[in-house]
């Protein structure tokens, strides 16, 4: 098997194996969705081709193993039939992930699955000098661990209390995890530290008065790596309002790691080296 | 404030705490108020946006400096 291109290999998701002449097959998910037909085809696939089980990757994906050289092409055939794509690897835009989002999820704040699907329309498989990593989660709880992305997306709601509605019962202040609430009920007061806010909503979702009303929003981090070196991605950047305007923020973002990383360099590297407030400035432009 | 019932959960864990106050309420007439005593942390996070998701509302909290708070709730007040 002298003809085979590993490197054209890789980019359609196939991982080289210690054993000799065998893949393990990344398949294409998106937010960590998978239908049952698609189920179905990977099931059938594994126990024709495969060894009869597959590998949950650590990203949301699911990968094949034990798919001999010879039947690569039968392989994505009969996957591509039962609505299953293959997966990426190397140095592209990898899967992006995403929790359930506000469709499913009482505390989701943002429709995480439909902004991975636009993500992935928009800039999935996109090649760079070095991988990319995008994750999307509904709220602060974070279950998706938006910071240890290279670009990581995080549901908030913007909170704005309306004295007139408000009947100083006092619940947002225990309710906050970040105390950034104080009520006074005797002078009928009350005093928000917007610095202090994580958006997460609770103020809002526990009012009983409807005095806390919000816009969901958008928390940006970046430069996140778990590899060989650690870096919890870092919010440099307000709270976004709109989808429009992350785009845009994701975009010049992209276009940055594009121009200024180097080969194999991850983008909190990147950043180290050419200046996070270099990226800042250019995104600040078109905010 | 003076209520009509009163109940004390800061000796269960979630999610007794709040199947415990639910059925408190269930056995209570509507717009009559329930005093209930809970423990800061988990409980008080997440017992007052439940309370609300189920039509109840609350009418005053105060925190007894005791690892405690003392809710005010309104039975049906938000129906």
């Amino acid at each position: 098997m002298t003809d085979i291109n590993f490197a054209e290999l890789k980019k359609g998701g196939f991982m080289k194996q210690k054993q000799k002449d065998y893949f393990s097959m990344r398949l294409k998910t998106i937010g960590g969705q998978v239908t049952a037909e698609q189920l179905e085809t990977i099931q059938l696939v594994s126990q024709k081709y495969g060894k009869g089980y597959i590998h949950l990757t650590s990203r949301q994906g699911i990968e094949i193993p034990f798919i001999g050289t010879e039947n690569i092409d039968a392989v994505k055939r009969e996957l591509a039939a039962g609505g299953v794509q293959n997966g990426v690897c190397g140095a592209r835009l990898r899967t992006i992930t995403a929790c359930q989002g506000s469709v499913i999820c009482p505390s989701g704040l943002i429709d995480t699955q439909q902004l991975a699907e636009d993500c992935d329309h928009r800039y999935g498989g996109r090649e760079f000098p070095c991988k990319f990593k995008i994750g999307i989660t509904g709220c602060p709880n974070n279950c998706l661990k938006a910071e240890e992305n290279d670009l990581g997306i995080k549901g908030g709601i913007i909170p704005q209390w309306n004295a007139e509605k408000c009947i100083f019962c006092g619940v947002c202040v225990p309710v906050c995890p970040t105390k950034a609430i104080t009520v006074d009920k005797d002078t009928h007061t009350l005093a928000f530290i917007e610095e202090k806010c994580c958006y997460c909503g609770a103020c809002f979702k526990s009012c009983p008065a409807s005095a806390w009303g919000g816009q969901s929003g958008y928390v940006v981090s970046l430069g996140g790596l778990y590899g060989k070196q650690i870096a919890i991605g870092k919010h440099i950047l307000p709270i976004i309002s709109n989808a429009e305007t992350l785009h845009k923020v994701i975009t010049v973002t992209l276009d940055f790691f594009a121009s200024h990383a180097k080969q194999g360099e991850r983008f909190a590297k990147t950043l180290d080296r050419v200046g996070w407030n270099t990226l800042k400035a250019a995104i600040e432009e078109i905010l | 404030m003076k209520a009509d019932n009163i109940i004390d959960i800061t000796n269960v864990v979630c999610p007794v705490t709040f199947v415990k106050l639910k059925i408190e309420l269930e056995n209570m007439k509507t717009g009559k108020i329930l005093e209930v005593i809970l423990n800061e942390g988990e409980p008080i996070a997440n017992i007052p946006r439940s309370l609300k998701d189920e039509g109840h509302k609350i009418i005053d909290v105060t925190n007894n400096d005791n690892g405690t708070y003392t809710l005010f709730v309104k039975k049906d007040g938000l129906v």
